[in-house]
């Protein structure tokens, strides 16, 4: 080995390149995988993990933040748990080994080793640009997850929940799924973690929805305090076809977790919502980008962050209109309760319109509780420390509301009710 | 029941005095009204007795049942039975109604050491007060005064009143945007919960409330004191002949 390095690498980036060098024996592919895996980990070797002189990076400094990286740890114990919503069909991957068995019929499931041994997982293992630092670490020591088909029209009565519970070391999973025409599907993307060891975890899903198709994919993030979660959602959705994105995270140290998508066939409408629990010292980002490529397209987003102690939370939201992609109509809003002096969350909206006949939007707000809120319920016999929750609580169930199932609602308000009863 | 003196107190942000040397004492059993011109001081004192932080009491005290309860924050005076109808109740986006209304009964029943309300017997309750105040359904399930009009809110917060029994009552300009039936319907609210343990506290502009709820004693407000009291006579003497007179004797 006589690679060249551009750079002095941090203890991180050394123990990426020396686990990479470990598992080799370990990860599954074929030549065409393992050489795409190689050009990720030199990509990764010679401009080393992004800092904030990156741009899309610039609020999460990873190189600085990722502290430290666990060694593969494949004597560790994991076990699944019931699923989010009851009735759900649960397909898991535990510490990073996917296992197909509980899926429901009339879909298309897979392992996704074996689409890395047969090497036609080669295709998906690319950057999407030189600041795509997820996916050269996911693409480098990707070893498992799920690549799924649901075929056209087909219509998923219960959700389908795919269960990661990670309880030592690292997993890189991935998930392309396809959706086809006129399909409707529920899936959760589930992230647990057993115990407060260290663990880091990488996800890319890359989902193609067709015509028609109306798909609500829930990511809930509920990671170890010591935990790093690096997630990835790629989309691209077709003509008619909806997609909704909620994304919660309620756990983990260092999180980035990113959406990228594109609208491909006019009537098109993308919906995401964002929940943010941040507590003790951790860092959390979500990143998204929106291409309207073509015209007739919208779009909503609407994240809502609670940061407290010494959190720290980033959003950036970056909204492309092609130009000629007329009567796009895209919405986006970031509204931040701040409730420590120490806790900090920066919002970065940015719209790049080149089409003129077009409505975009956004908005950022950061508040603190109402006091005339507060008192309100004082004034009823509410203690301080239980109003504030109720308050707290009110400000994101919200969000989770439009889910409209109570299946999955209760749960969801249930998890975030426990995190704030824990943190706040 | 109701023991105030010599109370001073300010407007924390800016130290403006607001009252001044206040009076009070109002017994078990009693009702009093509390009249006074704009900007006498009656929704502050009505904030005060009620543990709003943004005021300080800098002099004097207030006695409840004979314990001084400035060192109480609000939830602890309303689980003690001090209950204020606000003049301009809190509309609070995602808090639910009914979730509200059984988290205060069931804080307050926990602070007094009793057991909390079973969810049959909270319903019970609810509807029964609800169906006095002609509160509908629907309103109790919208989110806490959400989209309520004004004599919506005020209905919603002598139910809240009915479901907590509180034993000292503050109505602060309970009949402001109410229409005559609406006031009605508030003032037999009121009256139901008349009863020798409990007081009641009656700030309002007008004499017309009164003639729904009748005082037992009638206090003039001005520039934060008591400037003169009397029986509900007063009230009537100065819807007649407005506040000049007094405010002159005193003065």
């Amino acid at each position: 080995m006589n690679i060249q390095t551009a750079i002095t690498m941090t203890a991180s980036e050394t123990a990426l390149v020396d686990a990479y060098t470990a598992q080799l024996g370990e990860l599954p592919g074929d030549g065409a995988v393992l050489s795409a895996r190689d050009a990720l980990l030199n990509a990764l070797k010679t401009e080393g993990l992004p800092t904030r002189r990156i741009e899309s990076w610039h609020y999460s400094d990873l190189r600085a933040l990722l502290r430290s990286v666990p060694a593969f740890d494949t004597a560790a114990f994991a076990e699944g748990v019931e699923p989010l919503a009851a009735g759900s069909s649960v397909v898991r991957v535990l510490n990073g080994k996917a296992d197909v068995s509980g899926a429901p019929e009339g879909i298309h499931i897979r392992r996704y080793g074996e689409s890395l041994v047969e090497g036609v997982a080669a295709a998906d293992l690319v950057e999407r640009g030189t600041d795509d630092a997820i996916g050269r670490i996911n693409g480098t020591f990707v070893r498992d997850g799920f690549e799924i088909e649901i075929p056209a029209e087909t219509v998923l009565e219960q959700p389908l929940e795919l269960q990661l519970v990670q309880s030592a070391g690292q997993s890189h999973s991935r998930f392309p799924v396809t959706f086809g025409a006129k399909s409707k599907a529920v899936v959760i993307e589930r992230h647990l973690s057993v115990n407060d060891a260290p663990s880091l975890v990488s996800v890319v899903s890359d989902l193609i929805i067709d015509e028609g198709a109306e798909i609500t994919w829930i990511i809930l993030q509920q990671q170890g305090s010591a935990d790093s979660h690096f997630g990835q959602v790629n989309f691209d959705l077709g003509a008619d076809a909806k997609l909704r994105i909620f994304v919660i995270n309620a756990g983990g140290k260092l999180v980035r977790q990113e959406v990228h998508g594109v609208t491909t066939g006019e009537g098109a409408d993308f919906q995401m919502r964002g929940i943010n629990l941040l507590g003790d010292e951790s860092h959390t980002d979500v990143t998204f980008t929106l291409g309207h490529d073509v015209p007739h397209t919208t779009s909503t987003e609407i994240i809502r962050n609670v940061v407290l102690n010494r959190a720290k939370g980033v959003f950036q939201g970056q909204i492309r209109v092609a130009p000629d992609a007329q009567k796009t109509d895209a919405r986006m809003a970031c509204n931040t309760l701040l409730l420590s002096d120490d806790a900090d969350f920066s919002a970065k909206p940015e719209l790049e319109i080149f089409a003129d006949d077009v409505q975009c939007g956004h908005g950022a707000t950061v508040i603190d509780l109402n006091p005339m809120h507060l008192y309100y319920l004082m004034a009823r016999g509410i203690p301080e420390a239980k109003a504030r929750t109720m308050l707290v609580n009110a400000f994101v169930d919200e969000i989770v509301e439009e889910l409209e199932d109570e299946a999955i609602i209760e749960p969801l308000e249930a998890i975030i009710a426990a995190w704030l009863e824990k943190h706040a | 029941m109701l023991e105030i003196k010599n109370l001073h107190a300010r407007i924390a942000e800016d130290g403006t005095e607001i009252i001044r040397g206040l009076n009070l004492t109002v017994k078990a059993g009693e009702v009093a009204a509390i009249m006074g011109p704009n900007g006498s001081g009656k929704s502050t004192l009505s904030y005060i007795l009620s543990g709003r932080e943004d005021y300080e009491v800098t002099e004097g005290d207030i006695l409840y049942n004979g314990e001084s309860i400035l060192e109480l924050d609000a939830s602890e005076r309303a689980a003690k039975g001090i209950f204020l109808a606000f003049q301009y109740p809190v509309e609070i986006p995602g808090v639910a109604t009914m979730q509200f209304l059984k988290v205060a009964m069931n804080e307050q029943r926990k602070y007094r050491g009793e057991e909390e309300l079973t969810t049959p017997e909270f319903m019970r309750r609810v509807k029964e007060a609800a169906a006095e105040l002609k509160i509908s359904p629907e309103m109790l399930k919208r989110p806490l005064n959400v989209g309520f009009s004004g004599g919506e809110k005020k209905r919603a917060e002598i139910l809240q009143m009915a479901l907590l029994q509180p034993q000292l009552c503050v109505l602060d300009e309970t009949d402001s945007g109410l229409d005559i039936d609406a006031l009605k319907i508030v003032a037999d609210g009121v009256n139901a919960l008349r009863s020798p343990d409990r007081a009641v506290i009656v700030i309002t502009h007008y004499q017309r409330l009164l003639e729904y709820i009748v005082p037992d004693s009638v206090h003039v407000l001005y520039k934060g004191q008591v400037i003169k009291s009397g029986d509900k006579s007063l009230a009537l003497d100065l819807e007649a002949n407005g506040y000049a007179d007094i405010i002159g004797a005193a003065a």
